[in-house]
């Protein structure tokens, strides 16, 4: 993940408390959105941004999956996302998530 | 006034050196962890200049192979080389390191790089031996220093070091003793940038035959930034590079828009053309030393050869039609706008669906489309292409273009696989306008859609994505002798209505 993105995810964490914060990713494979949602759980795994040994244990979800889909207006989703919908191994990257959410996620 | 595609040229500089000491990820790494066992075990996964030319997407690179020869070949490709592949190639080259530091001190005006006397004595007859490099190039490489000289400026002046082989051999000069926008590391990077772009600019002049003299306008569109701490990014890279080629009636300014630039040149440069300001626009750019090696961590986790050790650059020339070579058509420009938003297929409609649906096309009325064309046998980045094909296929079924069904054979059809080096703004569509202009010329399509993409919000000052598209189609030979009529014509109009004129008359 982005060393930028990074500090401002542990700036909010800080700031609102780390079980108030959901992280949404919009990553475009599951191997990807696995390492970004490892970053705001159990630590920057490339050990080279703030994030490196924290362990914030955030919410962490994509955007794909169906715990967010639900929570979004289905006109706007399907006017933003859907094509993504299409492109992506939307399976593969709910397991993903899925796996690191339970093994990580605190909240 | 039709513009059209009159050449272009591809170059690679292979940089292992410059790989260790100037890629960002080394660089981070090494301030971040200095003892890391990535900086270890990066020199054994470097390869040897000879692999470098083997290797068949740098091949792809440089014209001597195609993108089909590309699809014949399963991935991964750093395994497969091309047996006894040529160094120079019908569209360009790949240029080992130690040429290229002779031409990085050819292109100092400033006398900021030095070399050391053995090195130079050694490469010079390579250098000397170039096809492109005239007696006037030659005479710019300078006799060597001492190596002692190097060590001095290295360790006691913040010299940028240069190494061959991992042995010091000349230095990079800071212009300034307090300026940070003209410190060693900043002139390397822009040198490197500099030399590149002639270096296409050289074999652009070779591939498209175009007389130097006749040569109005630069645009540079690489992605780094010349001036000093009043005007950072002052520029001018292109007039700079345009006198290093010999360009003597040209002038010429820089475009940026990180790795959309070059689409937005050339959308530029053609604008320029047809609106009859100038007859031959070249669009060049230089490589960037900062991404070298940038996904170095992915190669040595997975054992495999760093295949991000080369410099790209290219150069593409804009010209009034000329009755055969395929035309831009500008009626059809994509376009990323302010108020399009950032989710990506607000993105791929702006840039792909939306020009072709207000011209009353449909995405499958474009025979091959060229975004980003990186290649995925680099590890870490996935397969970017795909990605693009796949968005433009899932667009096209939303749309009714293509039934569900041919989701899959989309990419295949309209879709090529990547061959570009991680350089930013070199993937970014322009790759295929080679290959794009000979396929239209020869028949094999009608048209192609070049389409560039750059994630502004990089540079902080706006969060909002960028991308703009043209596209490459046939030259019908309408246009060639200009938009005026003859006088010989207008004889001729007039005889034959005076005779049709005489005929009605007879008929009555």
């Amino acid at each position: 993940m982005d060393l930028e993105n990074q500090k401002r995810v542990k700036e909010f964490a800080e700031q609102l408390g780390a079980e108030n914060i959901v992280v949404v990713l919009g990553a475009a494979e599951g191997e990807a959105a696995g390492l970004a949602a490892e970053t705001v759980t159990a630590g920057d795994p490339t050990f080279a941004g703030p994030l490196t040994g924290v362990q914030l244990g955030l919410k962490v979800y994509h955007i794909c999956e169906e715990e967010m889909k639900s929570e979004v207006d289905a006109a706007v989703y399907e006017e933003q996302i859907s094509m993504m919908e299409m492109v992506l191994d939307v399976d593969d990257i709910a397991n993903e998530m899925q796996a690191i959410r339970n093994e990580h996620t605190k909240f | 006034m039709n513009c059209v595609v009159k050449g272009s040229a591809y170059t690679l500089v292979n940089a292992p050196d410059m790989l260790l000491h100037n890629g960002t990820t080394q660089t981070t790494e090494m301030i971040v962890n200095p003892e890391s066992d990535y900086l270890k075990q990066l020199p054994k996964h470097l390869r040897k200049f000879e692999d470098v030319v083997n290797y068949l997407p740098n091949q792809v690179y440089i014209g001597n192979k195609t993108p089909e020869d590309l699809a014949g070949v399963e991935l991964p490709w750093y395994n497969k080389p091309v047996a006894g592949a040529d160094r120079f190639g019908k569209l360009g080259e790949i240029m080992p390191q130690d040429e290229f530091y002779l031409l990085m001190q050819a292109m100092d005006v400033f006398d900021l790089v030095k070399l050391e006397k053995n090195f130079v004595n050694k490469v010079k007859p390579a250098f000397e031996k170039h096809p492109l490099m005239d007696a006037e190039m030659v005479a710019r490489v300078k006799e060597g220093v001492d190596k002692s000289e190097i060590e001095k400026f290295v360790n006691e002046e913040h010299a940028e070091a240069l190494y061959q082989d991992n042995e010091l051999i000349g230095y990079v000069k800071k212009a300034h003793d307090i300026d940070v926008n003209l410190s060693a590391h900043v002139i390397h990077e822009n040198l490197v940038s500099k030399a590149t772009c002639v270096l296409s600019m050289l074999h652009l002049v070779k591939t498209s035959g175009i007389n130097k003299n006749e040569v109005d306008y630069v645009i540079d569109c690489s992605e780094e930034a010349c001036g000093d701490m009043n005007q950072r990014g002052g520029g001018n890279f292109a007039k700079a590079a345009a006198e290093m080629t010999g360009f003597m009636k040209a002038t010429g300014s820089d475009v940026r828009g990180f790795c959309a630039a070059p689409v937005h040149a050339i959308t530029i440069a053609a604008s320029l053309v047809a609106a009859g300001t100038f007859k031959n626009v070249v669009v060049a750019a230089g490589g960037s030393t900062a991404k070298l090696g940038m996904n170095g961590k992915d190669a040595v986790k997975r054992d495999t050869p760093l295949i991000e050790d080369v410099l790209g650059g290219f150069a593409v020339l804009i010209s009034e039609d000329d009755g055969k070579s395929p035309i831009i058509n500008l009626e059809i420009v994509g376009r990323h706008m302010v108020g399009t938003g950032s989710a990506p297929q607000a993105v791929i409609s702006s840039l792909v669906a939306d020009p072709l649906s207000n011209a009353g096309l449909k995405l499958t009325d474009i025979d091959k489309y060229s975004a980003e064309m990186h290649n995925p046998d680099i590890p870490g980045i996935g397969d970017v292409p795909l990605q693009n094909y796949k968005m433009i296929a899932a667009l096209a079924v939303k749309q009714g273009d293509i039934e569900k069904s041919d989701l899959a054979a989309f990419p295949v059809k309209h879709g090529m696989n990547g061959w570009a080096p991680t350089q930013g703004h070199i993937p970014s569509g322009v790759p295929f306008v080679g290959f794009a202009r000979e396929d239209i010329m020869s028949g094999k399509i009608k048209n192609a859609m070049i389409v560039g993409k750059g994630s502004l919000f990089l540079g902080r000052m706006t969060n909002l994505f960028d991308g703009v598209s043209f596209i490459m189609e046939t030259n019908k030979g309408e246009g060639a002798k200009g938009s005026g009529v003859s006088e010989e014509e207008v004889k001729q109009l007039i005889a034959k209505a005076m005779k049709e004129f005489a005929s009605s008359l007879m008929s009555e």
